[in-house]
């Protein structure tokens, strides 16, 4: 990020931020701790012994979906570029719909554990569960290293932590921290961890929100004024097209965008499997419910912290500022609340690193476990459950090791574009296929391989050859130039391809599976004989 | 921890099951709820994407203060998401959930109730 970072945010003070996230850390390693007494089966590894209820998922949910990026990321867009930011959100908040009408009940009915448990539901195991972890586990990755990534440019903004050796330290204890949680508790114990984040996060931000609204006597058209009169007059801050309106290419690597934004949501690994700890489809409902409404509201009051850091703090300074956009937020608390509320809003920017990397950790590692240890490799003759779950720590550890490794690795890098391909990837190797499988009677083991293939491996292709990785200014390696592709985001070309290839795929094979799916469509509309909670 | 399921039904259960009155009903209900409903919002969606990307002008219209159309459209994105959130909710409970749960009974055997 910012190579020549001054120190952290002016007039904040490091060891009050310190000490309020440490804080943090003590209480939810005390609840893991806790919660780990009933952790046992694969069934309370994974999905928490399927014990949480609506209302409790739904806010893990949140807590798991709205990331470092979409908390600083965002509020600073809109801080930086106006209406443009808010753009993002829009897309974030509509894609739980597709989620709640075509994902959440019919998955929670037929999986257990895995978005493979769906996906090779009436095909042939072996391959397709191995094709399942190998887009789940490509998803966690890139979303795994933004998130690491951006702890460093965090680090040096938030924490006043300066010099290389000090920044890696800091990733090293993040991962750890979270390595103690997934090992320790479980889907449980990362489950409340969330809960904590979340609530943190909808706290604090809901009352940076009033008192923003407040300065303008609750009037959001004086905030909007206020905020372009900064901004340098004329009505730039409230028009679209400052970010993407530049060119074509600009216009439409926004539209790819958007369409990855809305489709990619119900694709999310770690977002699937946060449906199998509550006891019932009824529950999964809920829990969506509950996420749209925590998320939406969020995504409110961003757009009024985004405007009033614009309006407060100024568009110049937050340029200005180490870390770039990302310290609109921040600085915006410094501004209201002096160094106490900045030390409250940076360690909840910490903490919701750490609670997405924690359930990013525990979904890849279910995924590698579950589909490829016990399916593929032990082709479901696992000795014993424990032995599945003890692969499932061990994988986790791993996990955890290379995020430090790649989250030290990339801090100096610009990696905005993992999320958007994280996105991308989930979008066109994971949505159509889940669509395929849950709806249509004839697809088969080939549609389902062409799909999950075809739609990464583009997406990758396209990704590699894109101005992101090199090419432009602002590229992951600024020096080469072997770029083709004219789009940051593959998501427009890669997302209809996938589809494509599913129905292609499965039309050219013999593989009829129709009485399999008549099983599989009593299941996930009815909940017969789906997994039930365990009790303790 | 097993021993809280029920036997897995037979093979032709499920066809059986699958071919019945209830379930087609089920089936029906729920996909003419949710296909329709997907479709509506993405295209309006995709509608207001389109417009804060190329419809720079339009977008730019002040309605009331400095509020402008397109700060409005893109409120009615999240009124629209909780709307159909609530309507699909209401939906499930009074015409998806009741057949849903007399048809898992019959699979289930009623060992479960």
């Amino acid at each position: 990020m910012n190579t020549l970072a001054q120190g952290s945010v002016e007039g904040g003070n490091p060891l009050v931020n310190i000490g309020i996230f440490a804080l943090f850390v003590i209480i939810t390693l005390v609840i893991v701790f806790r919660a780990s007494k009933n952790t046992k089966t694969a069934s309370d590894y994974y999905a928490a012994g399927r014990s949480f209820s609506g209302p409790q998922n739904g806010t893990a949910i949140a807590g798991d979906y709205l990331s470092a990026a979409s908390f600083l990321g965002i509020a600073g867009a809109i801080a930086v570029y106006g209406y443009d930011g808010f753009l993002y959100s829009i897309g974030f908040l509509v894609a739980w719909l597709v989620a709640l009408l075509l994902v959440a009940e019919l998955l929670r009915n037929t999986g257990k554990f895995t978005m493979g448990d769906v996906l090779a539901f009436r095909m042939r195991q072996r391959p397709v569960r191995a094709a399942a972890a190998t887009s789940t586990l490509a998803v966690s990755f890139f979303y795994l290293l933004a998130q690491m990534a951006g702890a460093g440019g965090l680090v040096s903004l938030l924490l006043g932590v300066e010099g290389d050796l000090g920044q890696s330290i800091v990733i090293a204890v993040v991962g750890i921290v979270m390595i103690i949680y997934v090992l320790v508790g479980g889907m449980k114990g990362t489950t409340w961890v969330q809960i904590i984040k979340a609530g943190l996060l909808i706290a604090g931000t809901a009352v940076m929100t009033v008192w923003v609204l407040g300065k303008y006597g609750l009037n959001l058209s004086e905030l909007l004024g206020s905020a372009s009169q900064a901004a340098g007059g004329g009505d730039a801050l409230l028009n679209p097209g400052e970010k993407y309106g530049e060119s074509s290419t600009t216009q439409l690597d926004f539209l790819s965008l958007g369409i990855a934004l809305v489709l990619g949501t119900a694709g999310l690994p770690h977002v699937l499997m946060r449906f199998y700890t509550v006891p019932t489809s009824k529950e999964a409902r809920r829990s969506v419910v509950w996420a749209i409404s925590w998320i939406g509201l969020f995504y409110l009051f961003t757009l009024v912290l985004g405007y009033g850091a614009a309006a407060l703090v100024g568009t110049e300074t937050i340029n200005n500022a180490p870390g770039g956009e990302n310290a609109a937020a921040p600085l915006l608390a410094l501004e209201l609340g002096g160094p106490v509320l900045l030390g409250f809003i940076a360690a909840v920017a910490f903490a919701t690193i750490l609670a997405v990397v924690a359930g990013l950790t525990i979904t890849a590692s279910a995924s590698f476990a579950h589909d490829v240890y016990a399916n593929v490799i032990k082709k479901g003759n696992v000795d014993s459950k424990t032995t599945e779950v003890k692969v499932a720590r061990i994988t986790a550890c791993v996990i955890g090791a290379v995020a430090i490794i790649g989250g030290i690795l990339a801090k100096e890098q610009n990696v905005a574009f993992l999320v958007a391909l994280a996105f991308a990837v989930a979008a066109s190797a994971n949505l159509p296929t889940i669509l395929y499988s849950l709806f249509w009677k004839r697809f088969n083991t080939r549609g389902a391989l062409w799909s999950i293939y075809g739609g990464l491996t583009t997406t990758l292709v396209l990704i590699v050859f894109s101005p992101a990785v090199s090419g432009s200014d602002s590229a992951m390696i600024p020096g080469a130039d072997f770029a083709w592709f004219p789009l940051s985001n593959p998501g427009l070309v890669s997302i209809p391809l996938s589809f494509l290839l599913g129905v292609i795929g499965t039309l050219t094979s013999k593989e009829h599976l129709e009485e399999k799916h008549k099983e599989m469509e009593v299941r996930s509309l009815t909940g017969a004989g789906a997994e039930k909670a365990t009790a303790h | 921890m097993n021993s809280t399921e029920p036997q897995p039904p037979e093979a032709d259960t499920w066809a059986r099951v699958h071919a019945s009155e209830d379930f087609q009903r089920l089936r029906k209900r729920l996909r003419n709820f949710v296909f329709p409903m997907t479709a509506l919002f993405l295209v309006w969606y995709l509608t207001y994407v389109l417009l804060a990307d190329y419809a720079h002008d339009f977008m730019s219209t002040k309605v009331v203060g400095n509020i402008n159309l397109g700060l409005i459209l893109g409120l009615l994105q999240f009124v629209s998401t909780f709307v159909i959130t609530g309507l699909y909710v209401r939906y499930a409970n009074r015409k998806l959930d009741p057949i849903a749960e007399s048809v898992r009974d019959e699979v289930e055997g009623g060992d479960t109730k």
